[in-house]
């Protein structure tokens, strides 16, 4: 096993390769190729007929953020800050609220995420201690007239579903 | 660092303080002493220190160790040969008044002061052209100053005309005033980009033109500025992993590697097989990607359209693989200190043969179509030709360092994630011009293939993270059930990873060239400063070097050749 230093060769000096055309040709072999492959058989271009047919999104997919639930369907959340903290881009807003129903002391009563700021890293997914927060709804792309319906509250984020069954979802790793 | 060489330079520099931090010496000295060492170690027979990486300074203003002066200047310099890295650094009692310049040992010290200067404000004397170059030109303040507010935005109004910086390189390159005037020979001001599609980014080529041909060139950059080094400054040292993805985003996964490799050989972490494995696995694919993007584009502008389809489309379907792994196509953000965000995932080994072995189809395919082709070689041989010395002093790394003749490579070099038992070449030039840069592009996929084939046979089952819960978060059933794990999570989120108080730097073999970090730490969870060494802004500062007296289109295919990234350039 050894790494080795490779000296280049330096083409272009011989009389074939000066004349050009011959060269040519040999390149157009090549390009004729794919023509002739691509007549034969189109199923193998890389084309995607966007929006009709969706790109492949898998589970580790870092989408647009939902909120889980408890099986009863009350908010995880616990309002606890961490993924707050976590956030490189500084874009969660959480406002706490006394919790009523004795699964926890706290809950979110405002729970703001600023899309145009987010930069994707699901640093709050990792940083998440109840499993709170999750990014895979498979939503890429997130667009929109205006600037204040991209910032999403927690209605909004309790309402989306996750993508995924459970056990798909863990098998990508979280 | 052997001992030996230590020695000698104890014996050489006695005044001197010398340590030896990581693989490094630093040697301090006081400011009158700077100059007379830097070129005895870059003149001297026993150091021959040709290439300079590096220019910074520290403000130790809310440091919490007293220091001798605010301000602290180190001079980063390498022994390509002997794989040798000494840092010189002296205090700076007066920024104002400022230190003699380096510029007439290295000319990577233009630029590299001029970062300085624009950064910390610390002034250099005798620097030839000594103005701002990240930040822009009415930019007040020194950013990375410690008492410079984060958040105080500051807009440019009007552009800079750069006229005297243009003319005074004319009157450099020996055109009078009366030869600009004449009829028959008069020159022409033309500016390529800011936004233009041959600079593939934002970057400012200022050509005097005579003709066709560029008489003289000045490059504005930072277009792209985002301050990469004051936002790590308020982040925890693993927040800091995402913005990396930001810097060269064509490949990504290479820089969070590089930045957690330089984190961990200061934590003195020694991360697990498997992960080096992945890493070598990954930073070479991505090193593809890098290349096969520097290329097509590269093609384009040569007018070989075909090309880019045959190789593009290939980066594109690998981005399948990227995103299944990473959970992102762009901006990977894919590992932590002391291991990876996650492990490979099940079928990873098919897609990845899958993805090189066509791969090596479009790259073979375009080489056939470029190799012999007269056109190309009438366009690229003996164009914009950049000698080994001129490279070198310009601090050129990587394919554009190789393409001149010198054969280094840091994974030959100084090996790391046990590179060195792989079998591979060191695609190298001989004589640095555009066909050079490109062919050893060529070359370096085909040998990263063959890499990533060997290390896919060698890679072991295992952890993915080291198992110190310093560094690594608990696994999240312990999150969910126990309390220390909990605490421990807190923790970690909360203050970061903590790394001893001192400083280093550390270097990565990237797709572009010799990727460093230099890091001051203060003991606590956030890097109290991070200097990246992006290795375009470099080859872009000798850019001039290579197209005074070439025409207008070679300009346009050799920025293209040297793979100019905005992100990694501007920071
Ligand atoms: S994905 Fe990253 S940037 Fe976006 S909210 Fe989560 S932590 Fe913040
Ligand atoms: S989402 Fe998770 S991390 Fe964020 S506040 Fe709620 S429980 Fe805490």
């Amino acid at each position: 096993m050894s790494v080795t230093v490779k000296i280049m060769e330096r083409k272009g000096s011989s009389f074939l390769e000066k004349i050009y055309l011959f060269e040519i040709f040999k390149g157009m072999r090549v390009t004729l190729g794919h023509l002739w492959r691509n007549l034969c058989d189109n199923s193998r271009l890389y084309v995607r007929h966007y929006p009709e047919v969706k790109p492949e999104i898998t589970p580790r997919w870092r989408g647009r953020h939902r909120l889980t639930t408890h099986e009863d369907g009350t908010v995880k959340c616990v309002a606890c800050f961490m993924c707050q903290t976590n956030c490189p881009a500084k874009c969660i807003m959480i406002e706490a609220g006394e919790r009523m129903d004795g699964k926890s002391e706290k809950v979110p009563v405002r729970f703001d995420i600023d899309l145009l700021e987010c930069i994707y890293c699901g640093y709050c997914v990792e940083a998440c201690p109840m499993d709170a927060i999750r990014m895979d709804t498979g939503i890429f792309s997130v667009t929109s007239y205006d600037r204040e319906s991209v910032f999403v509250g927690i209605d909004e984020l309790l309402a989306t579903k996750g993508a995924f069954d459970e056990e798909e979802y863990k098998k990508g790793g979280a | 660092m052997n001992a030996t060489a230590l020695e000698k330079l104890q014996a050489a520099f006695p005044e001197a303080t010398i340590s030896t931090v990581l693989d490094s010496a630093v040697i301090a000295v006081q400011p009158e002493r700077l100059i007379e060492t830097l070129s005895h170690l870059k003149n001297d027979k026993d150091f021959k220190f040709s290439l300079l990486l590096d220019v910074t300074a520290i403000d130790y203003l809310e440091y919490p160790v007293a220091q001798e002066a605010r301000f602290a200047l180190v001079y980063t310099l390498r022994n390509w040969q002997k794989n040798m890295v000494v840092q010189v650094r002296t205090p700076v009692h007066d920024p104002d008044a400022g230190v003699p310049t380096a510029t007439h040992l290295w000319d990577s010290a233009n630029w590299g002061e001029r970062e300085v200067y624009d950064q910390y404000g610390i002034r250099f004397i005798g620097h030839p052209d000594l103005r701002r170059i990240l930040n822009h030109w009415q930019f007040k303040g020194h950013p990375l100053r410690k008492d410079y507010p984060i958040k105080l935005g500051q807009i440019c109004y009007e552009t800079d005309s750069m006229e005297k910086e243009i003319r005074a390189r004319l009157a450099l390159k020996g055109v009078s005033q009366s030869t600009m005037q004449d009829i028959n020979t008069e020159i022409m001001f033309l500016n390529l980009g800011p936004s233009h599609p041959v600079t593939h980014g934002a970057i400012r080529i200022l050509t005097a033109l005579d003709g066709e041909t560029i008489v003289a060139n000045v490059n504005e950059i930072g277009y792209l500025h985002r301050g990469f080094e004051k936002t790590a400054e308020n982040l925890t040292y693993n927040q800091v992993i995402p913005l990396t993805d930001r810097l060269n985003y064509c490949s990504a996964l290479m820089n969070n590697i590089a930045y957690v490799k330089a984190v961990e050989s200061w934590l003195g972490i020694e991360i697990t097989e498997r992960t080096k494995f992945m890493r070598v696995v990954m930073s070479e694919f991505f090193r593809i990607q890098d290349h096969l993007v520097c290329i097509a584009a590269n093609l384009v502008d040569m007018g070989g359209l075909t090309n880019y389809w045959y190789l593009y489309n290939e980066k594109e379907a690998s981005y399948d693989l990227i995103s299944r792994l990473t959970g992102a196509r762009l901006t990977s953000s894919f590992t932590r200190i002391g291991g990876m965000y996650r492990d490979f995932y099940e079928g990873w080994e098919a897609d990845m043969e899958n993805h090189i072995k066509n791969i090596e189809k479009g790259v073979s395919d375009s080489y056939k179509l470029v190799a012999q082709n007269r056109i190309v070689h009438d366009r690229t041989q003996g164009v914009c030709v950049m000698s080994k010395d001129l490279a070198l002093s310009y601090g050129f790394t990587g394919p554009c360092l190789r393409a001149s003749g010198v054969p280094f490579d840091l994974r030959k070099d100084a090996p790391y994630y046990n590179y060195d038992a792989f079998d591979f070449e060191v695609p190298v030039g001989t004589k640095g011009d555009l066909y050079d840069r490109l062919m050893i592009r060529y070359e370096e996929i085909f040998q990263s293939i063959k890499i990533i084939r060997q290390a896919m046979k060698m890679i072991p089952e295992g952890p993915i993270f080291v198992s110190d819960h310093r560094v690594a978060l608990p696994p999240k059933s312990q999150v969910y059930g126990k309390i220390e794990g909990l605490a421990n999570h807190f923790k970690l989120i909360f203050e970061g990873v903590k790394t001893p108080p001192g400083e280093w730097y550390d270097s990565f073999e990237a797709a572009n060239g010799e990727l460093g970090f230099h890091f001051v730490s203060d003991g606590s969870g956030r890097p109290y400063k991070v200097k990246v060494r992006p290795p375009c802004f470099y080859i872009m500062g000798g850019f001039h070097e290579m197209v005074e007296g070439s025409m207008i289109a070679d300009a346009v295919i050799n920025l293209g050749c040297i793979n100019i990234i905005g992100g990694e350039l501007d920071r």
